[in-house]
């Protein structure tokens, strides 16, 4: 099933919690909702299932208008954050709950029941679990029964609230993996909510980046991560290093530095801030010339890359200090012959600038 | 659990059960077996003859049936208002959310005499319904209208902190699983507070069996007809007749512990069967 949200913006009290949304999700993908918290990414996501209303605009499910339908008429699956399996139910009634509250025509008798049940359970591995109840399971485990749960009803979509949230990182990582599969196995529409990026990155077909009720950006996770629309986006994803200042010729100046930009189109004495990727940043000896001086903190050797932090020379903003991230290859480290405490100038080759509007 | 003697993270065990079961015998079962002993003391022929006299057995059958509808009353009205306090907000909640409390706080007797008067022929709602040829006071209606009174607080304040505790995530997945709001109360949250309904239903009862002073003003003490068994206790002390007077009060006491046993063992089978404690 197709997902069209148009012009959707929900209030709660002054607080905007999506302002003016719109967005096309194309069937059988899996996509992710990605934003930090408080950005209006759950809310969207009640408000596709039903759950929450929208102050305005329309959810269009299969070429449907679905704003007034209840959740119930819907056909989504919902997957809750904390899971709300039912305590007194044991995990196979969890299971069955959705076609044993079907209308008495439409429900499958007790042994077609009984066979879903079972077949949902083996999809999620957990079929040896069937006569337990929620309070004796794991929080993994948890989540994949409340999943069989949502699909035990052949949604038309998959909606899963922080599905990983509230798991330990080694369990998070299986499911991310286990969730991937069974998307592939089952093709059904699917989007996720979720803050952690990494998760956004390693598991969706497509990402919406959102922040402050607004979309910043949609696009592939390669796309989100290589090609960052706004700041914003750039901030948001993956390590980067930011630089603050003002355009001078073909430099910006970060405080008493120079950092060459190579880009024709600013006017002379904008505010800008740029970013560069920890991959795409470089260490150069010496104090002089260009480059934003600095001094190293700490060289992290881990496997083939070596993560070198340094520690910006201007006096701390906003009360914190500014640290910048390089990698480099071991062979550039030993051309380069680092040591902690020595001071260096950084700068990009591929530095990304956006207007600054702080 | 039992009684292994593997090493305890918590200590005291010993010291713990010794202290509950020492105190429990001081205050409750001491006094009790005093009832039972004394009761003894007239032999077992008189016994037979207080306690099946007819009097006695009509209060029996007021006092425990009245017991029992005030509390089935209350579990059923009593959720309805612990539900309307939990689930809405409106202006004056926490001041409805004190008034549940005054009859714990009200002496029995004011709320027996306010009751009364109300009640009465000539009250403000005993007026209007004795049109339609309904009296209260006097009467065993009006007995059951004190013991609901009295029991409804301890009903609400069982389901109002379980009912808290449900998440409407509960129920808002029940929905999203295509349950109608009847079947997601049936089916998702009523299951999840029997045991706090069965809680309330027998502190309501317990205290419903006790109760005294708001009841004997209301229900007119006619015999035979609106009698407590609490009253006959009293009218036969007031007669130096304590081996009658504790007679009624053995049966009372066997009668309560029985059925207070079935509502336990009720609570365990939920429990049990929900998996709580399984």
């Amino acid at each position: 099933m197709s997902i069209e949200v148009r012009n959707i913006s929900k209030s709660f009290g002054a607080f905007k919690a999506l302002d003016n949304i719109t967005l096309d999700l194309p069937r059988g993908e899996l996509i992710a909702l990605l934003g930090p918290s408080g950005c209006g990414k759950t809310t969207l996501l009640r408000i596709i299932a039903g759950l929450e209303h929208a102050d305005r605009g329309a959810v269009i499910l299969s070429g449907q208008d679905a704003s007034d339908k209840h959740v119930r008429e819907r056909h989504v699956g919902f997957v809750f954050q904390h899971y709300a399996l039912f305590r007194h139910m044991t995990v196979f009634e969890n299971v069955a709950f959705g076609l044993r509250v079907k209308p008495r025509s439409e429900r499958p008798p007790e042994k077609v029941i009984r066979e879903r049940v079972h077949r949902l359970l083996e999809l999620v591995q957990l079929d040896w679990l069937s006569d337990r109840f929620p309070s004796q399971l794991s929080g993994g485990q948890r989540q994949r029964i409340a999943l069989a749960r949502a699909l035990a009803v052949e949604p038309q979509v998959l909606l899963l609230d922080e599905p990983f949230g509230a798991l330990d990182a080694k369990v998070r990582k299986e499911l991310r993996r286990w969730l991937r599969r069974l998307h592939d196995e089952l093709h059904i529409s699917s989007v996720f909510v979720t803050h952690d990026q990494e998760e956004a990155l390693e598991v969706a077909d497509r990402i919406v980046l959102m922040n402050k009720g607004r979309i910043e950006q949609i696009g592939s996770p390669r796309e989100i991560y290589n090609e960052p629309a706004t700041s914003f986006a750039y901030g948001f994803i993956g390590t980067v290093n930011e630089f603050r200042g003002r355009v001078e010729g073909s430099y910006v100046r970060v405080g008493n530095d120079l950092l060459p930009h190579g880009r024709t189109d600013l006017s002379d004495g904008s505010s800008v801030v740029a970013f560069a990727r920890p991959h795409d940043t470089e260490i150069v000896k010496g104090e002089g010339g260009e480059g934003v001086a600095a001094r190293v903190n700490r060289i992290l050797t881990n496997g083939a890359i070596t993560r070198v932090e340094l520690l910006a020379n201007g006096e701390a903003r906003e009360g914190k200090k500014d640290y910048f991230e390089v990698e480099v290859t071991p062979d550039d480290l030993v051309a380069l012959g680092l040591s902690t405490g020595e001071r260096v100038r950084i700068k990009s080759k591929r530095l990304s600038l956006f207007g600054d509007q702080k | 659990m039992a009684y292994t003697r593997a090493r305890r993270v918590l200590p005291g065990f010993g010291l713990s059960l010794g202290f509950t079961l020492a105190y429990l015998s001081l205050i409750v079962l001491i006094p009790l077996s005093a009832v039972f002993i004394k009761a003894a003391g007239a032999g077992w022929e008189r016994f037979v003859e207080t306690v099946t006299s007819p009097r006695v057995i009509a209060s029996f059958e007021l006092s425990f049936g009245a017991s029992l509808l005030a509390a089935a009353i209350n579990v059923v009205f009593g959720l309805m208002l612990a539900w309307g306090l939990v689930r809405y907000t409106f202006p004056g909640k926490k001041l409805v959310d004190a008034l549940i409390d005054l009859p714990f706080a009200l002496p029995t007797a004011v709320a027996g005499i306010s009751l009364t008067a109300i009640y009465a022929k000539n009250g403000w709602l005993g007026q209007p319904l004795s049109l339609f040829g309904i009296e209260v006071a006097f009467k065993p209606l009006g007995v059951l209208v004190a013991l609901v009174f009295i029991g409804l607080p301890f009903i609400v304040r069982t389901v109002q902190p379980i009912l808290e505790d449900l998440d409407a995530e509960f129920e808002e997945a029940a929905a999203s699983l295509g349950a109608s709001r009847l079947q997601t109360f049936r089916r998702v949250v009523f299951p999840a507070i029997v045991p706090a309904l069965l809680t309330g239903f027998a502190l309501a009862f317990a205290r419903a069996v006790g109760e005294y002073g708001s009841v004997i003003f209301i229900a007119g003490n006619i015999p035979l007809v609106s009698e407590i068994t609490p009253l006959m206790i009293i009218t036969k002390l007031e007669q130096y007749d304590y081996e009658g007077a504790t007679a009624v009060a053995s049966v009372m006491l066997i009668v309560s512990f029985i059925l207070l046993l079935i509502i336990n063992g009720l609570q365990a089978w939920t429990a049990r069967r929900s998996g709580r404690s399984a």
